[in-house]
């Protein structure tokens, strides 16, 4: 399923992805809205990652998905990249899939066999992989409005970049990415407990672990 | 799909990229490509008055659409796009492997902040990589095309 295809064209690129067949759903008009519904935010399938960055009903109902969108890669990639397909790729690194969690989210899976909702906190099973069934399309994101206490705060090698460890703080609800196979949610006065985050070349588990700790109390500074 | 003001049938082959489509079927070879990840942002081109990565496209969802390259800023003999013309005046560029890139970025950046802060201008460049570290010079071209274009 190609959308914004900021993730899913580099996979083909480097021949990480080899799919039999490719859907373009960019032509399908009328999928591209964000609007308020329910007390939140509902951002549709087509909907660009700058188009939520510019959005004044982003910024008045829900600035913490604001503030994330602007760590996503770069204004270019964001001006085609789409906020759906962020969650979709379930990037354990990936800030979108985060802030889901941390606001108690949910996305509308949409398939020829109707429609289900699931919530963030059912919808991500592991490193790139999602509750969803092969067949089903995130037709929409909904975020609960919200006007309390927020931050999100990462460390990356370079702007732009993947984050090494990020924190997403929501009233008293943290969720922490980059630090298992998918984003989880953590508890302010221990963040780090159970944690057991892998080590690559830009850092080490115990590094991640130090950043996890560092940057909550940061968050919960503020 | 509309290049550069003409009209051009897709390509045949749906596998292809928009960067390889512009380069090797229509010889817009000012466009260039480092990295096809979309890391280093030398395909920069315009899509739809967007600038937007053209390794991360394919060509042939670029049908009915307006695709700008490099080329098209400013046609052979004319003066140069103020953005091209900043670049010149304060050296933003050494090798020029990633200065199509870069101009493009700086259209765009320039078309939503026509007065750009450092901060924006740092963010505005930010998705682009210079291998010759010329960053420098490059911010003066960013402030320099600002005051071209006013």
């Amino acid at each position: 399923m190609l959308a914004g295809g900021q993730s899913l064209v580099p996979l083909l690129n480097f021949r990480l992805a080899r799919p039999a067949h490719l859907v373009d759903i960019n032509r399908i008009s009328s999928l591209d809205r964000i609007y308020e519904r329910d007390g939140g935010v509902a951002v549709q399938a087509l909907a660009r990652q700058a188009a939520v960055e510019d959005s004044e009903l982003v910024e008045r109902a829900c600035p913490l998905l604001r503030d994330a969108v602007r760590l996503v890669a770069h204004r270019v990639i964001r001006n085609r990249g789409t906020l759906c397909g962020s969650i979709a790729h379930a990037d354990p690194a990936s800030e979108l899939p985060a802030v889901l969690l941390a606001l108690g989210g949910n996305v509308v899976a949409h398939s020829a066999r109707g429609r289900r909702t699931i919530g963030a906190d059912k919808l991500f099973n592991g490193v790139f992989e999602t509750s969803l069934a092969p067949d089903e399309l995130i037709e929409e994101a909904w975020f609960p409005a919200f006007g309390g206490k927020h931050a999100i705060l990462e460390e990356s090698r370079r702007h732009g970049d993947f984050a090494l460890a990020g924190v997403v703080r929501a009233g008293d609800r943290l969720a922490l990415f980059g630090v298992a196979g998918t984003p989880v949610m953590g508890d302010r006065g221990d963040p780090t407990r159970g944690l057991q985050p892998s080590g690559d070349l830009e850092a080490t588990p115990a590094f991640r672990l130090h950043l996890i700790r560092v940057l909550t109390e940061q968050a919960f500074a503020a | 799909m509309i290049v550069n003001g003409v009209e051009h049938p897709a390509p045949s082959d749906v596998r292809r990229l928009l960067s390889d489509h512009l380069r090797h079927d229509l010889g817009l070879t000012g466009t260039h490509v480092g990295c096809e990840h979309g890391v280093c942002g030398c395909c920069t081109v315009f899509f739809d008055g967007a600038p937007v990565r053209s390794c991360l496209m394919l060509a042939i969802q670029a049908e009915g659409h307006q695709v700008t390259t490099i080329e098209g800023l400013a046609a052979d003999g004319a003066p140069l796009h103020p953005v091209q013309q900043a670049f010149h005046e304060t050296h933003g560029l050494q090798c020029g492997f990633c200065t199509p890139g870069f101009v493009m970025s700086v259209v765009g950046l320039l078309k939503e902040h026509p007065d750009p802060t450092p901060g924006q201008i740092d963010e505005g460049i930010s998705g682009n990589l210079c291998r010759c570290t010329g960053y420098a010079s490059i911010r003066r071209a960013v402030a320099r095309a600002a005051e071209l274009s006013r």
